[in-house]
């Protein structure tokens, strides 16, 4: 990769070049490399290297950005000029701040070397493992391996510097019968914690679990979610409402109700960008130190997250969760946790008694932000649960359910846990047993 | 930019690739936004670089770079083919690509007015005004309007003797509404969801869009909305708008269609279809008034182009004829195995992605009908359009969508504003039941810039035609 030196000296190129009253400098550098198989073929194996430079010129209360990943001298100082003449254009801001102060960052363990030289026949070796796996079975398997490397970079003419080096290892797997099939993966900035193995036996079982799947009436069902699902739901959480600006724009469920009860008192959700079991990061993309948020604690709504701009209409300062400057999105919370229980797999499947297993979910979208309301289809292993036992596997339903309101019906709460990648970074969700769960349609697999 | 192609390919050559491409891209992008009164986005992005696709010991390696020097090409030349010794690990009977396709040209999008060209200043004076005249009516919580410009130059070279050239130009342009109150929220959105319409075209397509007219009836709708009763449920007949429509033909004709899905490849992402092959030319998809095509050669569409990023010239194809299924959408390895040739459908999402199957521009092809004749020929319904959620089944079979507008027909005439419609159903049924297109006078190619598929996630821009449509016993509202 780069490293620090490289990029300090791209930054200070750039705040150099700049004639502006105040210049930021965002790079986002990143060595990635991907191994995608499907049929037991490796039919896509790629890798790239890239660094994007972004530079945010402020004239007077005008704001300027142009972005570029030519970095030779020729194309930062274009990229200079075209920020410095795009303010020109702009009229004054009444939302103009002046840019973040220096700031002490945590030093976060982010950066695993094993991941960071991962090879491409590490990765091939990984899937052919589980492609092995699934031929004993008589089931083909299809997934993808990837390893990067990834720096970010804040610096500002009011001597900030931030610098930031991570890593981050991805494995996920389908394997499929002729009617059935079964899904695991694994998240984790060190690479030496995938076990593609692992994953690959998980997967297989489940596929051979959901062979024969009948056929189950839409309906309201208690539930057993895995993590993988209760991690979607988490991310799609943080999309609609965990937001200052959701809030303040009056479109989050959780405006107007913070300090209120809103969900079981064993719910609690929070934000922690340094916290290593995830995907960490010290800072935001304003250089602003992270901190952690409790977003519902015990079931209490008690905070969202600010950038700059949502915390300074409040008079607060902000939490450290801002996307680059200027934009319209307002903050993200993208290193969630959802606080997990104590109950194995099967106590939770013992807690249903009757209802239905899910393993994880596909195309969630919302259809309702402001009261939750999400739906999706179930995917990769659903099952029926009678006396408190897996009976039978299902064929997919499709659920259209209000979040807010399915986690006020907390049967139990999972101890086993996942990571998976977020929007901006990853959240860590548990299992989750529910007393009621809508399925508003049902398919044909 | 030539010489830097010729090394990759002779380099990946030497290092024993028995076939290779060269693409070297370069992007411009311009973004302007402006919310509630103030330029949120205004933006000039420019990027650059190169990939290296090959084939060595039968199987695929692609590496990329945006360092555009000769010693960066030589390395990543050889890691493309160092990368498909690995996949050879794993790569069953082979990569076969078919007859050699060798190319030789160039395409330009035809533009009137290079939107690049086009004053800043006007263009932000475009977007205030239209803003400002959403934020006038009384209720608004939440106004928006963007505009996206996009230029992409691309050169493709092959070690077959292909070799490309094309500059497509981008505009779009969008409104959007939020009205908060009454315990809800309700958003509209001019012309299309997901923020923007779009075109292969210059700033002509953003002027006849009339962002300024059009902002003050499509602000008046969303605070409109928060007082209208919620979409009654039932088995009903349902005239579905062209922009929705758009998105009904993107996630259960475009997708279930390429050719990549069917065979597994995308199976544990976005997942496979139930158009299996030995369904090709006997399934019945859609009752017979249902014709759906693939053309990447029509004027203007956000799919339109010269060659796709294979190198293969840009095609019209059909899929569904007269409710029978018949086609594909194809890459050359995909197209090979049906014994086929590739019908130009392999995109990448600039310089640092593998060409994927892409839809181009996807079209349930005009029918014969008004929408006013159509309106009053239902005697009892709903108009439905503009999307604002959507999902699908891993196989594109069970849907549910929900629309930001739902009127009532009733004998014949359109009534009641209805809020938070949504509508499902499984997608040949749906289709089946498809009973009356209308035509050419109301037929418009939709611009959707946010397609995605792929891991490296790949974001492609795609064209769908549609006029209005109807469709019977269909099951509208499912939300509470």
């Amino acid at each position: 990769m780069f490293g620090e030196n490289e990029l300090r000296r791209v930054a200070e190129q750039v705040l150099a070049a700049s004639q502006a009253d105040e210049t930021e400098v965002l790079i986002l550098a990143h060595d990635t490399q991907l191994t995608r198989f499907a049929d037991a073929v490796i039919h896509q194996n790629v890798a790239e290297r890239d660094q994007a430079l972004r530079v945010r010129a402020v004239i007077g209360r005008r704001t300027g950005v142009a972005s570029t990943n030519d970095v030779t001298a020729a194309g930062i100082a274009a990229a200079v000029q075209r920020a410095a003449d795009i303010a020109r254009l702009q009229p004054e801001s009444p939302l103009y701040l002046p840019m973040a102060a220096p700031a002490v960052m945590a030093q976060v363990p982010a950066r695993i070397e094993a991941t960071a030289a991962c090879t491409p026949e590490a990765r091939a070796q990984g899937a052919g493992a589980i492609c092995r796996l699934a031929q004993e079975a008589g089931l083909a398997a299809a997934g993808a391996f990837s390893t990067e490397e990834r720096e970010l970079v804040v610096a500002n003419s009011q001597g900030l510097w931030a610098y930031a080096a991570g890593t981050l290892a991805d494995l996920n797997t389908v394997i499929m019968g002729a009617d059935s099939s079964g899904y695991a993966s694994r998240t984790d900035i060190d690479v030496r914690r995938i076990d593609a193995e692992g994953a690959g036996r998980e997967a297989v079982a489940k596929a051979l679990q959901s062979r024969a799947p009948r056929d189950v009436a839409a309906g309201s069902y208690p539930v057993v979610l895995e993590a993988y699902a209760v991690e979607e739901m988490l991310g799609y959480m943080s999309y609609m409402g965990f937001s200052a600006l959701a809030v303040q724009e009056g479109r989050s469920f959780l405006a107007g109700r913070l300090g209120q009860q809103i969900v079981d008192p064993r719910i609690s959700i929070w934000d922690d960008g340094l916290d290593a079991t995830g995907i960490p990061a010290p800072f935001d993309f304003e250089g602003v130190p992270k901190r952690r948020v409790e977003i519902i604690k015990e079931g209490v709504a008690t905070g969202v997250v600010y950038d700059r701009q949502t915390a300074a209409r409040e008079g607060k300062e902000s939490t450290g969760h801002g996307l680059p400057v200027p934009n319209t999105m307002g903050p993200m919370a993208g290193n969630l946790f959802m606080a997990p229980g104590a109950a194995s797999r099967e106590e939770l499947v013992r807690s249903v008694g009757r209802g239905l297993y899910v393993t994880r979910f596909h195309y969630v979208n919302p259809v309702h932000p402001m009261k939750a309301v999400l739906t999706g289809m179930t995917r990769d292993g659903t099952f029926l649960i009678e006396n408190g036992e897996i009976a039978a596997p299902v064929k997919n339903l499709r659920f259209t359910q209000g979040v807010i309101e399915a986690l006020n019906h907390v049967i139990a709460v999972g101890v086993h846990t996942v990571l998976g990648r977020g929007w901006v970074g990853g959240n860590r969700a548990p299992d989750l047993a529910l007393g009621e769960f809508r399925f508003s349609g049902t398919t044909q697999f | 930019m030539n010489e830097l192609a010729e090394r990759a390919l002779n380099v990946a050559q030497l290092h024993g690739a028995s076939y290779a491409d060269v693409r070297v891209v370069r992007r411009e992008r311009q973004e302007l936004a402006v919310k509630n009164g103030q330029v949120g986005k205004l933006a000039m992005d420019e990027e650059q670089g190169f990939g290296v696709r090959v084939i060595a010991d039968g199987a695929w390696g692609f590496a990329s770079s945006s360092l555009m020097t000769m010693a960066e090409v030589e390395r990543v030349a050889a890691l493309a083919v160092t990368i498909a010794r690995a996949s050879a690990l794993v790569k069953g009977e082979g990569v076969k690509l078919g007859p050699p396709e060798v190319h030789v040209g160039s395409y330009r999008t035809a533009v009137v007015r290079d939107p690049f060209a086009v004053a800043t200043e006007d263009k932000l004076a475009l977007l205030l005004a239209a803003d400002e005249a959403m934020r006038r009516v009384p209720g608004v919580r939440v106004s928006q309007a963007s505009l996206e410009f996009l230029r992409e130059t691309k050169l493709f070279t092959s070690s077959e003797g292909s070799r490309v050239e094309q500059v497509l130009i981008e505009s779009g342009a969008g409104l959007e509404t939020v009205a908060v109150g009454e315990g809800e929220m309700q958003k509209r959105s001019y012309p299309n969801s997901f923020g923007r319409h779009q075109g292969t075209a210059g700033y002509e397509f953003v002027e006849e869009l009339d962002l300024v007219g059009h902002a003050q009836p499509t602000a008046a709708e969303a605070v409109a909305l928060l007082k209208a009763p919620t979409c009654p449920s039932g088995v009903m007949t349902l005239i579905i708008g062209g922009s929705q429509l758009g998105l009904q033909v993107h996630e259960s004709c475009g997708h279930p269609t390429e050719l990549d899905r069917v065979f597994g490849s995308e199976a544990s992402y976005a997942g496979t279809s139930f158009l299996t092959p030995e369904k090709l030319g006997t399934f019945r998809y859609g009752s017979p008034v249902v014709n759906l095509t693939a053309d990447a050669t029509l004027p203007g569409g956000l799919g339109s182009f010269g060659y796709d990023d294979e190198g293969v010239p840009a095609q019209r194809a059909e899929l569904v004829r007269e409710g029978l299924f018949v086609g594909y959408l194809t890459s050359r390895e995909t197209a090979a195995r049906l014994g086929l040739r590739s019908n130009g459908t392999m995109r990448a999402d600039g310089w640092n992605r593998m060409p994927i199957i892409r839809m181009t521009n996807i079209n349930l092809e005009p029918g014969t009908w008004t929408l006013a004749d159509l309106i009053a020929d239902t005697d009892e319904g709903l108009f439905v359009d503009l999307n604002k959620s959507w999902s699908i089944d891993d196989k594109r079979l069970n849907f549910q969508f929900g629309t930001e507008v739902a009127y009532e027909i009733t004998k014949g005439r359109l009534g009641r504003l209805y809020k938070n419609a949504t509508y499902t159903g499984i997608t040949p049924q749906f289709w089946g039941s498809c009973d009356a297109i209308c035509g050419p006078a109301e037929w418009r190619i939709w611009g959707i810039p946010n397609c995605g598929k792929g891991q490296p996630p790949q974001s492609a821009h795609v064209g769908h035609g549609t006029a209005p449509a109807r469709f019977r016993n269909v099951q509208v509202g499912v939300m509470r």
